[in-house]
């Protein structure tokens, strides 16, 4: 910050850059409390910061498998295995999966949409073995009856293998390795608060002109020279880039409309 | 064909239920000849007072009056029809297990949890602004997108005329918190699960909705802008019957005439419009206008008929979400049990049983299934304290509303009437252990029994869900949503309509101001 404006950035390491502008593509959360002191931000402003809602809700499993698993109810050589496989029995199935949520444990239930793109893409596992990725929901940040532990962590990966194994039942057999992701592990190495994907949630009072913050939908910081651009900006998470791109719009207006006064 | 002899009406008015009453009383005044046919024997629909057991009575659904606009009271001259109020002002107390139950008003509150009082206090001033610049949206018809109507258009424009005279800060908050969940909002504000809970009452009270449920600020704003509008929360003297009884009487007055135990089975049609009823009886009654206060299902797909809609219209109405959540327990008691920890000023108000947002979500997550709540949230009231009049001498009524109740129960209700009976009795037994002893007699009315004893299909209060999809510009449906449907001369007047249910009375008044301009 100089004179009132967005003047740079300062690495961990303590190197210092400077720029004419600022853009973050951080949480809303992460870039006002972690990355700008409080005294340049109107408290207002900051205590909205802080209700954002960020709450983590779904985990990942990244599965190694010494061969393409059987599916009994896909018949053998349909392209449905190639695809997205849901596990979705009952709309009842994923109201109950919520409810587990709700009261703070992994859904004993769990929603499942999983993929295994190396029948596609050959490069992603060696010769002959598979590399399967599945999304889980819910999967709570905080767990009610306390911290998360490598057991807890464990027992979350048993009860979605159990899950698939249910309809695939030479899947276990094939299991070389499990990488368990809970909303920790998913913050922990991507930097997504909670490890929520869309990096705030997707509800109305989060969601256009509210988003991230009423009166800030415009990409701009309440600091001059800096922007948000990440998935907390309208319109949201996914692998989109919409943000990104609204975002580089609204700060080649604003250089333009610099440079002509 | 009407038999020679018969007097034709200008409106004939389906159903003497508070909304139909007040729609008579408000068509007679604008000169219109009325007639209002009410199958029961009885005015009032499910604001009547009933004898449950014998020398008890009681508000049979609707049991306490905080919703109806002063001006409409006013306006029909109900205190002169001889409506007197037992009690005003009544109280609100959360019970809690623990015995500390929590009065809201402000100075228990600012004792027992000084943070949250200031927060109660900013959130109040917040919703009174909210509703004051709402209110007016629920005393017109909504307007009719689509049409190019200069009525529509300036309505729209009178509404975000308002909502941008709230300045920016409010606005900035309505348009925030207008599609939020209440739990959410709720934990925003407040700490205290206790308070939390009883706020979250309001929210869902009547509703297939539990706090985490999208769209329950709504429906928390809807009711503080229509209690915006009213008395304070009150007690009628005899029950919510002698509200009816004195809005018979306003429409009497007025010129309208009321005919009960004549249950209309027909609407007529001829050359495409509405011409009358046919009762129960076979009597024919012709008329220029027919206003039902009834349900839109029963309206359109009972009284009317199917062959006089289209089919889009018809599977609108059919796919209605009306199945009613909430059952009401009316215990009759020898005497007053003892809540060892309430005094006698909040045992007269109203006591909620909802400890937190969390119990009110677990009792709803079992209405989803179609189970009933293994913990129900109430709101109960002994309207006894404040009118000895509804008991025997030393004896006391005890109404209470027990939600969740789901219509669709899956094991039946034949099966489990008794059990849920039991549970809510004994769910306010944990409050005061002698209720037992105390007891004579208890009458359980399940959303089935609202069904069929006061004929709203699905047995909901507000006859078809207040929910975003069902609310305003689309309620009760799109196409039906100005207190018309697509066949001229019939009209809706019932908690169907907008603004909904409640004893509010506005859905009649709307309902007959769109009569009065447009028939004229």
């Amino acid at each position: 910050m100089r004179g009132g404006r967005a003047a740079g950035v300062r690495l961990a390491g303590g190197e210092e850059i400077k720029a004419r502008v600022v853009v973050s593509n951080l949480d809303v959360r992460r870039t006002f409390l972690e990355t700008v002191a409080p005294k340049h931000l109107p408290p207002e402003f900051l205590a909205q910061v802080r209700r954002f809602k960020i709450r983590g809700s779904s985990g990942k499993l990244n599965i190694a498998l010494d061969g393409l698993p059987h599916f009994p109810a896909i018949p053998h050589g349909s392209p449905c295995t190639r695809g997205d496989m849901h596990v979705t029995d009952t709309i009842d199935m994923l109201e109950r999966a919520y409810d587990d949520w709700k009261e703070g444990r992994w859904s004993r239930a769990p929603y499942i949409d999983m993929l295994i793109p190396s029948q596609i893409d050959p490069t992603m596992a060696p010769n002959g073995k598979h590399y399967m990725s599945v999304f889980v929901q819910y999967c709570p940040y905080k767990l009610a009856d306390g911290e998360w532990t490598p057991q807890k962590r464990q027992a979350f990966g048993d009860t979605v293998i159990d899950t698939i194994a249910r309809h695939s039942p030479d899947f276990k057999d094939l299991i070389l390795h499990a990488e368990i992701r809970t909303p920790h592990e998913i913050e922990a190495e991507v930097g997504l608060t909670e490890g929520n994907i869309f990096q705030g949630e997707l509800t109305f009072d989060q969601l256009l002109f509210n988003r991230p913050i009423p009166g800030y939908a415009q990409y701009r910081a309440p600091v001059r020279g800096m922007y948000m651009c990440g998935a907390s900006t309208h319109p949201g998470g996914g692998v989109m880039g919409a943000p990104g791109a609204n975002a580089a719009s609204a700060i080649l207006r604003d250089l333009r409309l610099a440079q002509s006064t | 064909m009407t038999a020679a002899g018969t007097p034709r009406y200008d409106c004939i008015v389906v159903g003497g239920g508070h909304n139909g009453l007040v729609c008579a009383a408000y068509l007679a005044r604008g000169g219109r000849s009325v007639l209002v046919l009410e199958a029961a024997g009885q005015v009032g629909g499910a604001a009547v007072t009933r004898e449950f057991a014998p020398g008890f009575q009681v508000s049979a659904c609707a049991h306490l009056l905080h919703l109806m606009p002063g001006a409409l009271m006013r306006e029909l001259g109900l205190s002169a029809q001889g409506l007197k109020l037992a009690a005003q002002h009544l109280p609100t107390t959360a019970l809690s297990g623990d015995g500390a139950h929590l009065s809201l008003a402000p100075a228990g509150l600012a004792q027992r949890l000084p943070a949250d009082a200031v927060a109660y206090g900013e959130w109040q001033a917040l919703g009174q602004r909210l509703a004051a610049a709402l209110h007016p949206v629920l005393t017109d018809a909504p307007p009719r997108l689509g049409t190019g109507s200069w009525r529509a258009r300036a309505s729209l424009l009178r509404l975000g005329w308002r909502i941008r005279r709230l300045g920016r800060c409010d606005m900035r908050e309505l348009l925030r918190i207008g599609g939020m969940n209440v739990q959410d909002l709720l934990d925003e504000r407040f700490e205290s699960p206790l308070l939390k809970g009883a706020l979250a009452v309001d929210a869902v009270l009547g509703t297939n909705l539990g706090p985490r449920s999208p769209g329950t600020v709504l429906t928390l704003l809807y009711r503080m802008a229509a209690a915006g509008g009213a008395e304070a929360l009150a007690q009628p003297a005899g029950g919510l019957g002698a509200l009816s009884t004195a809005l018979a009487g306003a429409a009497t007055a007025a010129g309208a005439q009321i005919r009960t135990q004549a249950p209309v089975a027909r609407i007529l049609v001829s050359a495409d419009r509405a011409s009358g009823v046919v009762l129960a009886s076979g009597e024919e009654i012709a008329a220029d206008v027919v206003v039902s206060s009834a349900d839109p299902k029963t309206t359109f797909l009972g009284l009317l008929g199917s062959e006089h809609l289209d089919a889009g219209f018809t599977r609108r109405v059919a796919q209605l979400r009306t199945g009613g959540l909430a059952a009401k327990l009316h215990l009759a008691l020898e005497r007053l049990p003892q809540f060892p920890d309430l005094d006698r000023q909040a045992l007269r108000g109203r006591l909620l049983i909802a400890p937190s947002p969390q119990y009110i979500e677990r009792a709803f997550n079992h209405a989803k299934y179609g189970e009933f709540s293994a913990a129900p949230m109430l709101e109960i009231t002994v309207p006894t304290l404040a009118d000895p009049t509804l008991a025997p001498p030393g004896k006391h009524v005890l109404s209470a509303i027990v939600q969740y109740a789901p219509y669709s129960l899956r094991s039946g209700w034949q099966a489990q009437r008794q059990s849920f009976t039991d549970l809510a009795i004994d769910t306010i037994g944990a409050f005061a252990p002698d209720l037992r002893d105390c007891l004579h007699s208890a009458q359980l009315l399940t959303p089935p029994d609202i069904e069929r004893e006061f004929r709203i299909a699905g047995g909901h209060w507000h006859h078809a869900e207040l929910a975003l999809d069902q609310f305003f510009l689309v309620r009760p449906v799109p196409g039906a949503a100005q207190y018309q449907g697509p066949v001229a001369g019939l009209y809706l007047c019932g908690a169907g309509c907008h603004p909904g249910g409640g004893v509010m009375g506005v859905a009649g008044r709307n309902a007959a101001r769109q009569v009065l301009r447009e028939a004229a």
